[in-house]
């Protein structure tokens, strides 16, 4: 949406869209870093004042928020409107499992392998999508069959054990290097946390460096960008290597924290969904609406399922029925999208803008 | 290939018509050619000539279901220029009202068409009038995000109401019979013939009503339709309901052999996204001919390379041809 909305611009660049020569902050996006720091504060006490069981929702919002921000990367500041970034995601999953399990290695080299493979991927398919000028429609379906594509690949692969998908094997005691620990340790979502803090800061010098402001130029308005002298392709292709990299991120922890993945789970078109409607409802192209949607939408499945634990009179036929949560999810989306087309995010810092 | 539908077709009729019929042969000829190679090699693979025609005949028939869910999907993208990822679960939808109708009405599945066509249209109309015509000027994503919605709500809908257990809808008198040899059951081949029937009604409504007139108007130019006194609002929801109608056929259809669950939609969604891109979006005889050729590829990789997801090849395909001839193999030359 934010490509034809050049309004919708990260929160932190209000001066840029006054339109005035308003005196320049001193640090670009002081706002935004001060922002990653409260995320690491808060992330590091919420452990100590929140139940496991709150812990596992939250390490929930966590993947959801990392998959978010790697999406808005390519499609929010990119204008490349991904329906496949499950194909990211599922090559740091199963990279990392692959990396654990056959190679007996740590995981921390499973997420190097896997964030250099799946820009490498992103690179390559973007590369001819771009290449052969696939818009709109075509640009969207290429996407979303390259990762289709991946699932049946892995679900016909011996080394990638098919359809069965990888276990990873629980060791004894804790390890920082094999990024293993106790089922309920809060080191789970620390790590996830500077994780998290670590692809916002990606993110943040991004949009404020000068590849970053040319990527959004790109975005904007490609014609005019490409007549001032900047590379569009290469700016493109550098947004989608950065957004499957952060992407992959998410995969890693993803396995990690459940010791599990399959194809369907690491490719599946609702693995894409999950990542896109994050950002949307957040608001694309904002810095922080990837974690806004993923703090709103990744806790909704466990809300509905505690609400149908115990529900009303008039709605006991919906005990232990399944299928509400994602249709609330489906709600939600519909409105977001009609109502608030910029997301949460996006539309707080419009309204700002014009006070 | 008259019924092209204008989006794809903008070329004025006469002088270059010929030429242009000419390179649809020559891509037409290339395919089958490419076919026959691939055939030769799945029947050398296969090593016996009983196990080819099998794939053959098989691939055929379930090219003309992948055709039929295409077609919705075609004619909506057509019109409107919208990608509707609902499509696959308008098709579980029209399959769990033809259980409805089976099972608990005592209809004939073939019978329950007369049912679930007006509904599925109803449904169609519905949602463009009130979801989708109010951002048919928003940028594309905020369109395809409200189809993905009512995808997920649709699905998990069914998923609420059925429960997620597999159901199925017997035909009464459905035994295989021999087809050239090879062996088929008798509700694909009825299925078949219903698939090319709607795809010919279709064409026909495009082609010689005064509605149909008025569709491709709007495909081709909304501005131009509107001055000339074309309510484009009621096009896009009469086109819509079109789509959904289409699908609802399709899923009636496939009923007889089709295994009926929540998720069964998302299956059909992939096929039919290739044999649309194939065809050329917005092609309606072109989603036929898609639907063939993805159907006739799903089998005859299987035979070479049996270890492999037959869909996979179909994927391969189709990310060639996006990338070598996005306009579609049958589509107009871009």
């Amino acid at each position: 949406m934010t490509a034809t909305a050049p309004s919708t611009r990260s929160t932190s660049t209000t001066t840029a869209l006054t339109g005035q020569p308003a005196p320049a902050p001193r640090v670009r996006g002081a706002l935004d870093y001060a922002l990653v720091l409260g995320v690491l504060v808060v992330g590091a006490a919420l452990p100590f004042v929140m139940t496991t069981s709150q812990m596992a929702i939250a390490n929930r919002v966590l993947i959801f928020a990392i998959m978010g921000v790697g999406w808005n990367v390519m499609a929010g500041f990119g204008g490349m409107f991904s329906f496949g970034h499950a194909a990211y995601f599922g090559i740091g999953a199963y990279a990392t499992a692959y990396t654990v399990v056959t190679l007996g290695l740590s995981p921390w080299v499973g997420l190097l392998i896997g964030m250099v493979l799946a820009a490498a991927a992103g690179v390559g398919i973007s590369y001819l999508a771009l290449r052969y000028k696939l818009t709109g429609a075509y640009y969207t379906m290429s996407t979303f069959a390259f990762a289709e594509a991946l699932r049946l690949f892995v679900q016909g692969s011996e080394p990638l054990r098919r359809t069965v998908g990888f276990s990873v094997p629980v060791q004894q005691g804790s390890s920082f290097a094999g990024f293993q620990f106790p089922a309920g340790s809060p080191w789970y979502w620390w790590i996830g946390v500077v994780l998290l803090a670590i692809c916002l800061l990606v993110t943040i010098l991004f949009v404020h460096s000068r590849p970053g402001r040319f990527t959004l130029a790109v975005r904007d308005d490609d014609v005019a960008a490409a007549a001032l002298g900047i590379d569009v392709l290469r700016h493109k292709l550098v947004a989608v290597a950065i957004s499957a990299a952060i992407t992959s991120v998410a995969g890693m922890f993803y396995v990690q924290y459940y010791m599990f993945v399959d194809p369907s789970i690491a490719f599946g078109a609702h693995t894409s969904n999950d990542a896109i409607i994050t950002a949307v409802v957040g608001g694309t192209g904002t810095v922080w609406g990837p974690v806004v949607g993923a703090v709103i939408m990744a806790p909704l499945s466990d809300l509905v399922a505690g609400f149908l634990r115990n529900p009303p009179p008039a709605l006991d036929w919906l005990a232990g029925q399944s299928g509400l949560d994602i249709i609330v999810y489906a709600v939600i989306l519909i409105l977001v999208v009609t109502l608030l087309p910029k997301g949460i995010v996006g539309t707080i810092a419009a309204r700002r803008r014009k006070q | 290939m008259t019924t092209t539908l204008p989006a794809t077709d903008t070329s004025p009729p006469g002088a270059r018509t010929a030429p242009r019929l000419s390179e649809k042969s020559r891509v037409l000829l290339v395919t089958g050619a490419v076919l026959l190679v691939v055939a030769v090699v799945a029947g050398l693979r296969a090593g016996s000539g009983a196990v080819l025609t099998q794939a053959l005949v098989t691939g055929v028939l379930t090219g003309g279901i992948y055709s039929l869910v295409a077609m919705g999907l075609t004619l909506i993208y057509g019109v409107l220029h919208i990608i509707n990822f609902a499509n696959g679960s308008l098709v579980a939808l029209a399959l769990y009202l033809t259980l409805i109708c089976v099972q608990d009405l005592g209809m004939h599945p073939y019978v329950a068409l007369v049912v679930v066509m007006p509904a599925m249209f109803a449904l169609g109309a519905l949602l463009q009038a009130t979801l989708l015509n109010p951002v048919m000027k928003a940028p594309i994503q905020i369109q395809l995000l409200i189809t993905i919605g009512l995808a997920l709500a649709i699905e998990n809908g069914l998923l609420l109401a059925f429960g997620p257990n597999p159901r199925s809808v017997a035909l009464p008198g459905n035994t295989g019979v021999q087809v050239l040899g090879a062996t088929v059951e008798l509700s694909r081949i009825w299925a078949f013939a219903g698939a090319l029937v709607i795809v010919a009604l279709l064409a026909l409504l495009l082609q010689r009503t005064r509605v149909g007139t008025e569709i491709r108007a709007v495909a081709a130019n909304p501005e131009g339709a509107r001055l000339v006194g074309i309510d484009i609002r009621w096009i896009y929801v009469l086109t819509f309901g079109l789509g959904a109608m289409a699908a609802g056929a399709a899923g009636v259809l496939v009923s007889p052999f089709t295994t009926i669950e929540p998720t069964t939609g998302a299956v059909f969604n992939l096929t039919a996204f290739v044999v649309v891109v194939l065809g050329g979006m917005g092609n309606v005889p072109g989603a036929l001919v898609g639907g063939l050729v993805v159907g006739l590829t799903e089998q005859l990789a299987g035979l070479i390379l049996p270890t492999q997801s037959p869909l996979l090849a179909v994927f391969v395909v189709f990310l060639v041809v996006l990338f070598v001839r996005p306009r579609g193999v049958f589509g107009r030359s871009a």
